[in-house]
């Protein structure tokens, strides 16, 4: 197990969650281990757990065995140090913009003038630096995980668990957002876990595709992704790209076809 | 393999229409807006249609008097209700009787309210708190005050202290539970996003769940500031030596029916007043929500 800040491994984790009468057996003994800086992404079926073990990783659910770390330290709880960006709007409608973004620094007890130096860089990088004055509700879906994002990062998390943060997105919008990711990411230098069902997403963003089996979810495939950075969209297009996407596709057949 | 560069990232081609603009709609007539569910009409129209039903109202009890259909000793001409303000306020025990009644309902209802917003908040966000008082205060929240009011002339006496407690039986326990209830409503995510930023479990009932709930525990003491109206004269009827529910009784006996309906427009309008302070703490303490 690494003790490097920012490396993040999973070992054996289970979760059993009751559902009425009987208990579902959702996570069955997940192991992966991810490196400093790496951009992990986690695909499965729907109901796999996927999101469940981005959940357990951030401490707020408790796996039912085994444990995760990072950076040697062992998960009991949620921390500043694993920031998350959700597939809901979790922006705080009474703060503005910039007091969204500056949240997290202003429980850390970060003086004003250094915090609107940090709020401010990350407002420029996802561009909406001239929205810093809006609510989240004057805000459009894409815009609020554009500031969702740039408030994770603001607090300079270790981690960032991202949980298909781009899911309720229009698929133009989710275009651009994968691509401020990209850029954002390749500026920031984090260890990302990734949670999505879209797969060409999966391949653009990750450094490793985990593939996931369906509930109870068990890691299929781990599949290395070796497009140089930085990408552009195109290369969905190119023979390599779609040489990996069948891989995938061919590996999550027999568990859609499982579950439906 | 990859080529191109990453493109700059244009921002501006996300600007999306934010939803809450409103398309200009010339189209439909009038009419059509009016019979159109959740439909806007222009202000003009909004406020012909509320002054049309005062019109009315006040129209019918001045043909109703004016027009000696009903005797003045049931319903006073208008004017003589006016005349009877004028003279209440010459002497100054007008005011004198208004002060008397809002400070018991401002008493009654600050101390409810100071009590009910915190322990409110923590019934809603903890468990074992609302395990703990959700059995009692429900069961008192469905007693009739007016049936403790007897107990507390006899606890209490017949000071502006038992009135306050009237107030504050009838709006206390329903404000708990209501608050409790904005509370419990706010979204587990925003609770789990702040935790994620380094929001502590003891800090998110005042970090995140309070101002979550803020606008709806405005919205609650607005509503609960209506009950307090009602029971001032409940209070004030029973046992008092001023205030407008005692200058109505009292003119009750005397056959004055003048001042009856002067007490009675003056607790609506103290009402009104109170109620246009709550919308107004609203767009000031949560302009996001608005």
């Amino acid at each position: 197990m690494s003790k490097a800040k920012g490396s993040l491994s999973v070992n054996g984790v289970s979760l059993v969650y009751s559902a009425g009468e009987k208990s579902v057996l959702a996570l069955d003994g997940i192991s992966f281990e991810v490196r400093p800086n790496e951009f992990t992404v986690i695909v499965g079926p729907s109901g796999c757990g996927k999101s469940s073990l981005l959940y357990i990783a951030a401490g707020l659910t408790d796996a039912t065995s085994g444990h995760i770390h990072t950076g040697g330290q062992m998960v009991t709880g949620p921390g500043a140090d694993r920031g998350m960006v959700f597939q809901a709007y979790t922006l705080f409608p009474w703060l503005t913009v910039r007091n969204n973004v500056g949240y997290g620094l202003k429980r850390k007890g970060i003086a004003a003038a250094e915090r609107q130096k940090v709020v401010d860089y990350y407002l420029g990088e996802v561009g909406l630096a001239a929205f810093a004055d809006h609510y989240p509700k004057q805000l459009s879906g894409g815009m609020m995980q554009r500031v969702a994002i740039a408030r994770a990062l603001a607090n300079d998390p270790d981690i960032l668990l991202m949980d298909e943060p781009f899911g309720a997105l229009d698929s133009q919008t989710r275009h651009t957002m994968q691509r401020l990711l990209l850029r954002v990411w390749e500026h920031a230098q984090k260890t990302v876990a990734f949670v999505t069902h879209d797969i060409d997403e999966a391949i653009l963003l990750g450094d490793r595709v985990i593939v996931m089996t369906a509930r109870p979810g068990k890691v299929k495939a781990d599949i290395r992704i070796d497009i140089p950075r930085p990408r552009d969209p195109e290369i969905v297009l190119e023979p390599e790209f779609i040489a990996i996407k069948r891989r995938i596709i061919n590996e999550l057949r027999d568990e859609i076809d499982e579950t439906h | 393999m990859i080529r191109k560069p990453l493109r700059i990232f244009r921002s501006d081609a996300l600007y999306a229409e934010p939803a809450f603009v409103k398309p200009m709609n010339n189209k439909r007539s009038l009419f059509q807006t009016f019979v159109t569910p959740f439909g806007d009409i222009p202000a003009s129209a909004a406020m012909i249609a509320g002054a049309i039903l005062w019109i009315a109202v006040l129209g019918a009890w001045a043909v109703a008097t004016y027009g000696g259909y009903v005797r003045d000793m049931f319903l006073p001409v208008p004017d003589a209700v006016v005349r009877r303000a004028i003279t209440l306020a010459a002497d100054g025990s007008l005011f004198v009787h208004m002060w008397s009644s809002i400070k018991v309902v401002l008493l009654g209802f600050l101390v409810s309210a100071a009590i009910s917003v915190p322990l409110g908040l923590y019934m809603g966000t903890y468990r074992i708190v609302q395990a703990a008082l959700e059995p009692m205060v429900n069961f008192i929240r469905y007693l009739p005050v007016t049936s403790l009011v007897p107990l507390f002339i006899l606890w209490i006496g017949i000071g502006i202290e038992q009135r306050i407690t009237v107030i504050f039986f009838g709006t206390f326990f329903s404000q708990l539970v209501m608050i409790a209830d904005e509370a419990r409503a706010v979204s587990r995510d925003l609770v789990n996003a702040s935790y994620t930023l380094g929001t502590k479990r003891s800090e998110a009932v005042w970090h995140v769940i309070f101002p979550a709930a803020l606008p709806g525990i405005i919205n609650t003491l607005r509503v609960t500031m209506g009950w307090a109206w009602t029971y001032l004269v409940v209070a004030e009827l029973v046992a008092a030596n001023s205030g407008l529910g005692f200058i109505s009784l009292k003119a009750m006996r005397g056959f004055q029916v003048d001042t009856i309906f002067l007490a009675i427009v003056l607790i609506g309008l103290l009402g009104l007043i109170s109620d246009l302070f709550f919308r107004y703490l609203r767009r000031r303490l949560a302009p996001w929500a608005v």
